[in-house]
């Protein structure tokens, strides 16, 4: 990671809400085609720190970089500009109710790209392409499941060419049996290069794909390292001890509604080949 | 009461009364066409704005909810529209009219629960809507005009048809600095005919039959704009 600049770079992020230090002095950065993944328990901070990230909620102090250059968070032009280039997937989806899954899409690349209408809706149909849903290019968001919802924002994000994206827990509002679809665009994306900084539980699924585990708490960045490391038994991390808890809560639900097998080797993720296949078998 | 009497009087009211409802639908849908115009930016500020604009906003909703619209109408016309017109460039385009002025307290007076109504549905969208569009790079302006205004608009329509009855019956009022709408056809025909009753009844069913009208168009475009499965959060 060392070889070039850092896409993004977060310096000494602090964030106060309602007299709690949410962010203590958070930095990270993340180079091209690199995956990072924030794990931690709820209330951590992982969504504070998303969205600092692209000033939906504006840091109290800290600095971010694209790119090498710092963005100046007081002109409104400069940080529309930088927000077409990172790409935020929200826990909720946050579709707009009122547009169709193709009207998502290309609201943005008419509204703050400039398209014309006809080049924008030609750049929709093949996101929602890309994420499999060509077919419900008409339908609103009331009447598409929730792992539908998440394919549609993701083409949306993904249509304004962001060279970084920001996920929040993307699976985490999801019925189990709709998880492994948007996990696959997920890895798709991954495989294709995209730079991903991703907040979420699935741990054997991230530790597939990931090149670096974030752990945090209280607003700290507690661990960090490659997954094989934190994971590895025996090693006594955080990581290790927080991710053998999720597996235990998740071990019966999560996996319940897959192919059958025990969830435990795949979920308590030792890395590489193993965690592979549970992320496999998920979907 | 002799009915077949009162009947007579009512129907050859008819016409004249009738002659009223051009006036009584001028001063409606000019005054919320006014309420509209300028209760969306109101309502925009009050939800979006810098705290001293908010503020202000506060305040003249306060104001024109709370002074009677009788007595708008008489500070309008005999007040503030009387000495505008007054003024070198502004004499003789109307401004001193009954009309304008019913317009103007009507209009006012409706802006300022029009932007209440928005507000309330501006507030009702979940604020996860506003995020993502600021995500994409919109601005704020960009986001309210494409993402915010056109669902909450939609959620107000129920709303906002109450307040077309309730503006309808308002209306009524202009009688008093002399719009010759229904009400004022309806005193005027009263006392000559010496027929009250027939003539109040006359003209209760034009007012009821105007706000059927109304509320049933409005519940018409309320339908057609109407989202595939997109249900109302219970936001007015
Ligand atoms: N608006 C707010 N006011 C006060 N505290 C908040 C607010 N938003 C979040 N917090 C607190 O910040 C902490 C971090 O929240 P969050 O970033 O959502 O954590 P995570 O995404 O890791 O679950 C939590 O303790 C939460 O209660
Ligand atoms: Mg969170």
């Amino acid at each position: 990671m060392s070889e070039a600049t850092p896409i993004l770079e977060a310096r000494s992020l602090v964030k106060i809400l309602g007299g709690n230090r949410v962010l203590e002095n958070v930095s990270l950065d993340i180079g091209r085609g690199r995956v990072k993944v924030l794990i931690g328990p709820s209330g951590a901070g992982k969504s504070t720190l998303l969205q600092c990230l692209n000033f939906l909620i504006p840091p109290d102090s800290g600095h971010i970089l694209l790119e090498g250059r710092e963005v100046e968070k007081t002109s409104k032009r400069e940080l529309c500009a930088f927000r077409q280039q990172v790409g935020m997937i929200f826990q909720d989806f946050n579709l707009f109710d009122h547009l169709s899954a193709l009207e998502n899409v290309r609201v943005a690349l008419m509204k703050v790209k400039g398209m014309s209408k006809l080049e924008a809706t030609e750049r929709a149909v093949a996101e929602l392409k890309r994420v499999g849903l060509a077919d419900k290019a008409t339908l609103y968001p009331a009447n598409l499941s929730g792992g539908q919802k998440q394919r549609v924002a993701i083409a949306r994000a993904l249509a304004m060419d962001p060279k970084v994206m920001l996920l929040d827990e993307p699976t985490s509002a999801l019925d189990p049996e709709l998880i492994g679809e948007v996990l696959t665009v997920i890895r798709d994306l991954a495989q294709a290069g995209m730079t991903m900084i991703l907040a979420t539980h699935q741990i054997s699924f991230s530790a597939s794909l990931a090149d670096e585990f974030i752990f945090m708490e209280r607003g700290r960045i507690v661990e960090q390292g490659s997954p094989a490391d934190l994971l590895a038994r025996g090693a006594q991390s955080r990581t290790q001890a927080f991710c053998s808890k999720i597996s235990e809560l998740t071990g019966e639900s999560g996996q319940s509604g897959q192919s059958g097998e025990s969830g435990q080797s795949g979920e308590s993720g030792q890395s590489g080949e193993s965690g592979k296949a549970g992320a496999e078998r998920r979907l | 009461m002799d009915f077949s009497v009162a009947f007579n009087a009512a129907r050859e009211s008819l016409p004249y009364m009738l002659g009223g409802v051009g006036w009584t639908a001028g001063l409606i849908i000019g005054a919320m066409l006014l309420g509209l115009t300028l209760g969306v930016p109101l309502a925009v500020t009050q939800v979006y704005g810098p705290r001293p604009l908010r503020r202000m906003v506060a305040v003249y909703v306060w104001l024109f909810r709370g002074i009677p619209i009788l007595v708008q109408l008489y500070i309008f016309y005999f007040g503030l529209l009387a000495w505008l017109s007054s003024l070198p460039g502004l004499t003789g385009i109307g401004l001193d009219s009954p009309f304008t002025a019913a317009v103007a307290s009507l209009g006012l007076t409706s802006s300022a629960y029009q932007s209440q109504i928005f507000r309330g549905a501006i507030q009702s969208l979940p604020a996860g809507q506003l995020k993502a569009a600021r995500a994409l790079g919109m601005t704020d302006a960009q986001a309210i005009r494409s993402i915010i205004l056109p669902q909450a608009l939609r959620l107000a329509i129920p709303a906002w048809s109450n307040e077309y009855s309730i503006l309808l019956k308002d209306s009524a009022l202009a009688f008093t600095i002399g719009v010759v709408e229904i009400m004022a056809r309806m005193r005027s025909i009263a006392s000559t005919t010496h027929e009250p009753v027939s003539m109040s009844f006359v003209a209760g069913i034009i007012f009821f039959a105007l706000t059927w009208i109304g509320v049933k168009g409005l519940t018409l475009l309320e339908n057609k704009v109407r989202i595939a499965g997109y249900t109302r959060q219970g936001a007015v």
